[in-house]
């Protein structure tokens, strides 16, 4: 999952008075405006912008830059209200992990409730605004997209399976297919691809730092792989997503969607990306998996897998605009 | 919202403070949320009415 980008980098924020939770509990409302920004988690909202953007520009036709930037908007918006009830869902197992213990719900600046109401608010909003400015069928996979992050990832796998991330994963991969729906009102297989690249990249990207971050899954109760399957088998299930995704990543240049620009970029990319995934399955490690070099391959590697995606969505954006 | 003002605690002057600025900083926030978005709107209907061929 995209979120996995948030993770690591530490959302939330410390340092509150400890009687700012007693509060906000008695109705006196202690938030900034920097917290209900926060329960959008706008990193994660990066990439899904980033990549919703790259749908949008690579479509064949034109969209008015006005309602292009509408579009981009919603579906920033429709992201972060997802963000948002997946934070007031998932506030009782932030409440006990650390890198989201300060978040503005368990810290007590926002109350449970109220970022439900913003969460629902928002995702309604996105997608009428996305209806009116483009069309049906753009509204309708935004509204997809939320849907399934809340009801499929959160409230259904997330706490039940470690395949979790892997079929949730599809939540991040829906923004380039909004991207090409609202400009085209259609689908086709470029699309479809896009959405391939990004659900077979999540697996990677999230486990990678899952290893190092799995301490805090367990205390949470949550079934990441390697609180499952330990730290071996997740390592060898990077690799084997991997491998499945750097073929698949050629594609769009095989099918002759695209040119040499991203065909070349996408196989520069994959190499690297499988380089550093070997280093995660090479990593030196005891009798139970558990690494002995503090996880940096892992570290390295979900870094990388950020940059990945970045460039090769970049690199498609630009085969496309100069082809 | 919340349990009637009378029956709180008494805030301390620094949590006054905070909870001010706090509250001015979202009313501050919320009007600019409220006026971009009318812009947005007024800019989007202004591209439908006068450009309908330009959406699919």
């Amino acid at each position: 999952m995209i979120e996995a980008a948030s993770a690591a980098l530490g959302e939330g924020r410390g340092g509150e008075p400890p009687s700012l939770a007693s509060l906000s509990a008695q109705g006196i409302g202690v938030s900034s405006a920097g917290d209900w920004i926060a329960l959008l988690k706008p990193r994660v909202m990066t990439l899904v912008v980033f990549t919703g953007l790259v749908g949008l520009l690579v479509a064949p036709g034109h969209l008015h830059p006005i309602l292009a930037f509408t579009a981009v908007l919603c579906i920033a918006v429709g992201a972060g209200a997802a963000g948002a009830i997946n934070m007031w869902y998932d506030r009782d197992i932030d409440a006990v992990m650390r890198r989201t213990k300060n978040r503005p719900i368990p810290a007590g600046r926002i109350r449970a409730g109220e970022a439900l109401g913003f969460g629902v608010t928002l995702a309604v909003a996105s997608v009428l605004v996305m209806g009116l400015a483009t069309n049906a069928l753009a509204a309708a996979v935004l509204a997809l997209s939320i849907a399934f992050y809340v009801f499929v990832y959160t409230m259904w796998l997330k706490r039940r399976t470690p395949q979790n991330i892997v079929i949730g994963g599809a939540a991040g991969a829906f923004p380039p297919v909004i991207g090409w729906a609202a400009v085209t009102g259609g689908l086709d297989v470029m699309p479809v691809l896009m959405f391939a690249i990004i659900f077979f990249w999540t697996p990677p990207h999230f486990w990678a730092l899952s290893l190092w971050a799995h301490t805090d899954y367990q205390r949470a109760g949550v079934p990441m792989l390697p609180v499952v399957a330990g730290a071996t088998e997740t390592r060898r299930q990077i690799v084997l997503y991997t491998l499945l995704l750097v073929p698949l990543s050629l594609l769009p240049w095989m099918l002759h969607q695209t040119g040499a620009i991203y065909g070349l970029s996408a196989l520069v990319l994959g190499l690297g990306f499988l380089a550093s995934v070997w280093r995660v399955a090479r990593d030196r490690q005891d009798a139970a998996g558990v690494s002995l070099t503090g996880d940096a391959p892992a570290k390295a590697a979900f870094k990388f897998s950020i940059l990945y995606l970045f460039v090769l969505f970049a690199a498609l954006a630009v085969d496309r605009m100069i082809g | 919202m919340g349990m009637n003002p009378k029956q709180l605690p008494p805030l301390s002057r620094d949590e006054s403070k905070l909870v001010a600025r706090r509250r001015r900083g979202r009313n501050i926030a919320m009007l600019i949320v409220l006026i971009a978005l009318s812009g947005l709107f007024y800019a989007v209907a202004m591209v439908k009415l006068t450009k309908p061929d330009l959406a699919p």
